[in-house]
């Protein structure tokens, strides 16, 4: 046993906190934020020149070469920073599903761009995208809600369900975003973030578009969601360990009653509270990246993560906005950054009742 | 990182369960609320068994008597021993006492002292809280007077569990009522079997018999104060921290979730779906089994820590008080789910688990072993987050 970080994952971590400080102050979130695509190149392209868009992806495709652990480590301080853009669209669900595609042709076009930041890759799906087969081959219809980035994307991949009397599961397949006939709606959202409605009208798709083989994309999928959500809670864990240090550093400096308000029981329950929600979750997050790391069964592990990451964002937004108070009802204070993108978190893939409801109750002794 | 147990680690615990499997049949585990004295000493034979095969002061050093193995395998033992719900004795010495004259005491003492607790053969309670001092308890009050080549004692000390079985009292008493009140404490290890200590009998809404011990004018030889003279808080504080992984509370608390949790999968009252299956319960369920979960990776962290060689402090806090109030969500999730039932108490024939809800659910009032939560809540912002006090 040992719940260590490696030295060069600390490294990793000092690192990026370091760059992040520097790049990406919440005055650049907040510039994010009133950007119509929700990004901002110039960063993009300075994480890319990291490596950070390729952290687990093979060095043949671009990146390089890290385990989901050490994904988890940085999406800590990427999630700390409010850091903009579709680092977890792109450069975690999609590449994760192209990785295990199996569809080299596919690998080949669009890993190495996602890795050095030139091509956005997002992922839509829902109940009414489908597949289906005619006399010209395969074509895509349907839409989809709740596509994030498609405004910047270069690449969509489709999970597109079985149509009745077509294909029996998913099937995978990547179009070009620009493509003729796929019609982008903003659905104006909370903090601005850049979903969209995607809807795609009979689009014919090569053989070669499709992602691994017909029907069997579900595998492929999950597997990449897992890995998703898990550094979706690392994200949300970096969140709410600022907003405990913020509010720590707010209430020692903050005098009421002639003494800081740190020195109030009240205050310090409140704050010891969130210290505990933050190290409960960082040890559910770390254990569900170890044993993905270790190829052993983890949809419990990461449904407990998911779960108490949620739990974990209201926690850290009450204690947010009670302590900070007044000032943290205006807007230009940046407690609000931090609750908005909690909630965003929170309702992404699979909120809290949700995942409860998928951990397993089998007891094993 | 690696949440894994070594090869070796993981032979130990199949060892210690094939042992336990032999050795605890069903009917002498303890239910919740309900411990006999037959139980009891059941458990001191488990603990004499578990001595022989040189495990149950397996994370002790080999010169004292004890396994030599990490604070991995002490944790491995200890959540075992709960979950198997032997009933439970010796770890005040095991846990507190022992380490300590490690410590702080004399060649001596420790030849004295320490083989018979690795052996099995002594129970110790701890004096530490008395009627006027729980959360405070740097301003005890309890006296002891130097006369020569003895301390005399006056005083009371309070909340003593295992007190009926206890051979010695490990006690914190003021030596120097002129210095500030840290700084006039010591340490002493008392035979209870010394003139003028008497017991009240204090029993315990979990059916534990209690005590509040009496000291008038007890004469301990000087040879019973473990380390310097008015130095006994800070040598107490410091060994507290030996053992705090929690992790027996914990498995104690998981048998009965796991039990409670097939219960509920088992049972099907009115002859309709099980109650596991009602989607009000099937959520309950999920949410203590996460609640669970959460608490054993706390009590592991602080496991893992001592047997890194670090002194948890805050982390130590964080899990005991997530322990304690995780323990009182289940059985208060328990008793709701099994309504009227909840109320039938061990003895009667159709109380669910032998009892053992409404025995866990007296149990789980108890929010203040070890520091109450607030007490808790403090150390985690005062030292775990820096907060002024």
């Amino acid at each position: 046993m040992d719940l260590s970080l490696t030295e060069e994952q600390q490294i990793l971590s000092r690192t990026a906190r370091e760059f992040l400080e520097a790049e990406c102050p919440t005055t650049v979130v907040r510039e994010a934020e009133n950007a119509e695509e929700g990004y901002l190149p110039d960063l993009w392209k300075k994480m890319a020149n990291l490596g950070w868009l390729g952290v687990s992806l093979p060095e043949n495709y671009g990146g390089i070469g890290g385990s989901l652990t050490d994904q988890t480590v940085l999406f800590e301080e990427i999630g700390r920073a409010l850091v903009p853009g579709p680092l977890l669209t792109s450069s975690v669900l999609a590449a994760q599903i192209l990785l295990d595609s199996r569809n080299e042709t596919q690998k080949q076009n669009l890993l190495p761009g996602i890795a050095n930041g030139d091509l956005i890759v997002t992922l839509a799906r829902g109940e009414r995208l489908e597949t289906s087969s005619d006399d010209t081959g395969i074509v895509l219809s349907g839409e989809s809600l709740f596509v994030p980035f498609a405004g910047v994307a270069s690449h969509i991949i489709c999970a597109t369900r079985p149509a009745v009397g077509a294909w029996p599961d998913t099937t995978l397949v990547v179009v070009d975003a620009d493509a003729d006939k796929i019609f982008k709606t903003r659905m104006e959202s909370i903090a601005n973030y850049p979903q969209y409605l995607a809807e795609f009208d009979d689009i014919s798709i090569p053989s070669e578009a499709v992602l691994g083989g017909i029907a069997e994309g579900r595998s492929s999928l999950d597997a990449a969601l897992q890995r998703a959500m898990v550094i979706q809670c690392a994200e949300t864990l970096g969140r709410a360990q600022k907003v405990l240090e913020m509010v720590v550093k707010y209430a020692g400096d903050r005098v009421q009653f002639g003494r800081p308000i740190a020195t109030f029981q009240a205050v310090q329950h409140r704050c010891a509270d969130l210290k505990v929600a933050v190290d409960s979750c960082r040890m559910l997050v770390y254990q569900a990246a170890w044993r993905l790391d270790q190829d052993m069964p983890a949809h419990n592990e990461v449904s407990m993560a998911k779960a108490k990451a949620g739990i974990l964002s209201r926690t850290a937004t009450e204690a947010g906005h009670s302590i900070f108070a007044g000032i943290s009802f205006t807007v230009e204070h940046d407690m609000q950054l931090y609750s908005s993108r909690a909630k965003i978190s929170e309702a992404n893939f699979g909120d809290t009742g949700y995942h409860l409801d998928q951990i397993s109750i089998a007891v094993e002794r | 990182m690696d949440f894994n147990f070594t090869v070796e680690q993981n032979e130990f615990r199949d060892d210690l369960r094939a042992f336990l499997s032999a050795e605890v049949p069903v009917e002498k585990q303890e239910i919740f609320g309900q411990l006999t004295e037959e139980q009891y000493q059941f458990g001191r034979e488990i603990n004499r068994k578990l001595a022989e095969r040189n495990w149950l002061a397996i994370g002790w050093p080999k010169e004292h008597g004890g396994g030599g193995k990490s604070p991995i395998e002490q944790g491995i033992l200890n959540e075992d021993l709960g979950y198997w719900r032997v009933p439970k004795s010796g770890s005040i010495g095991l846990g507190i006492v022992g380490p300590a004259i490690m410590v702080f005491g004399t060649q001596d003492q420790k030849d004295r002292y320490l083989p018979p607790i690795a052996r099995g053969e002594v129970e110790y309670c701890q004096g530490f809280s008395e009627p006027n001092v729980g959360s405070d308890l740097g301003s005890l009050e309890l006296l002891a007077e130097r006369d020569g080549d003895e301390y005399v004692l006056n005083g009371s000390k309070m909340f003593t569990s295992y007190a009926f079985h206890s051979d010695y009292m490990y006690l914190l008493a003021r030596t120097d009522p002129q210095a500030q009140k840290h700084r006039g404490i010591s340490l002493f290890i008392a035979d209870l079997e010394t003139p003028g200590i008497s017991l009240t009998p204090l029993p315990y809404i979990n059916g534990e018999m209690a005590a509040q011990t009496n000291f008038d004018d007890v004469r301990l030889p000087v040879s019973c104060l473990i380390g310097e003279e008015n130095r006994g808080w800070y040598h107490a504080m410091t060994t507290l921290d030996y053992e705090r992984s929690g992790l027996w509370r914990y498995a104690n608390v998981r048998r009965v979730f796991d039990d409670f949790t097939e219960f509920c999968q088992d049972s099907a009252p009115d002859g309709g779906q099980p109650l596991a299956d009602h989607p009000l319960v099937h959520h309950q369920l999920a949410q203590r089994r996460l609640g669970m979960e959460t608490w054993k990776l706390l009590c592991w962290n602080v496991a893992w820590m001592q047997s890194s060689g670090a002194v948890p402090n805050a982390e130590a806090s964080i899990a005991f008080l997530y322990g304690s109030e995780e323990r009182l969500r289940f059985a208060e999730m328990a008793m709701e789910v099994l309504g009227p039932y909840a109320t039938l108490k061990y003895g009667s024939s159709m109380a669910p688990l032998l009892g053992n809800i409404e025995g866990i659910h007296r149990e789980s009032m108890h929010l203040h072993g070890a520091g109450t939560t607030e007490i808790h809540r403090n150390i985690i912002a005062q030292r775990g987050l820096g907060m002024a006090r």
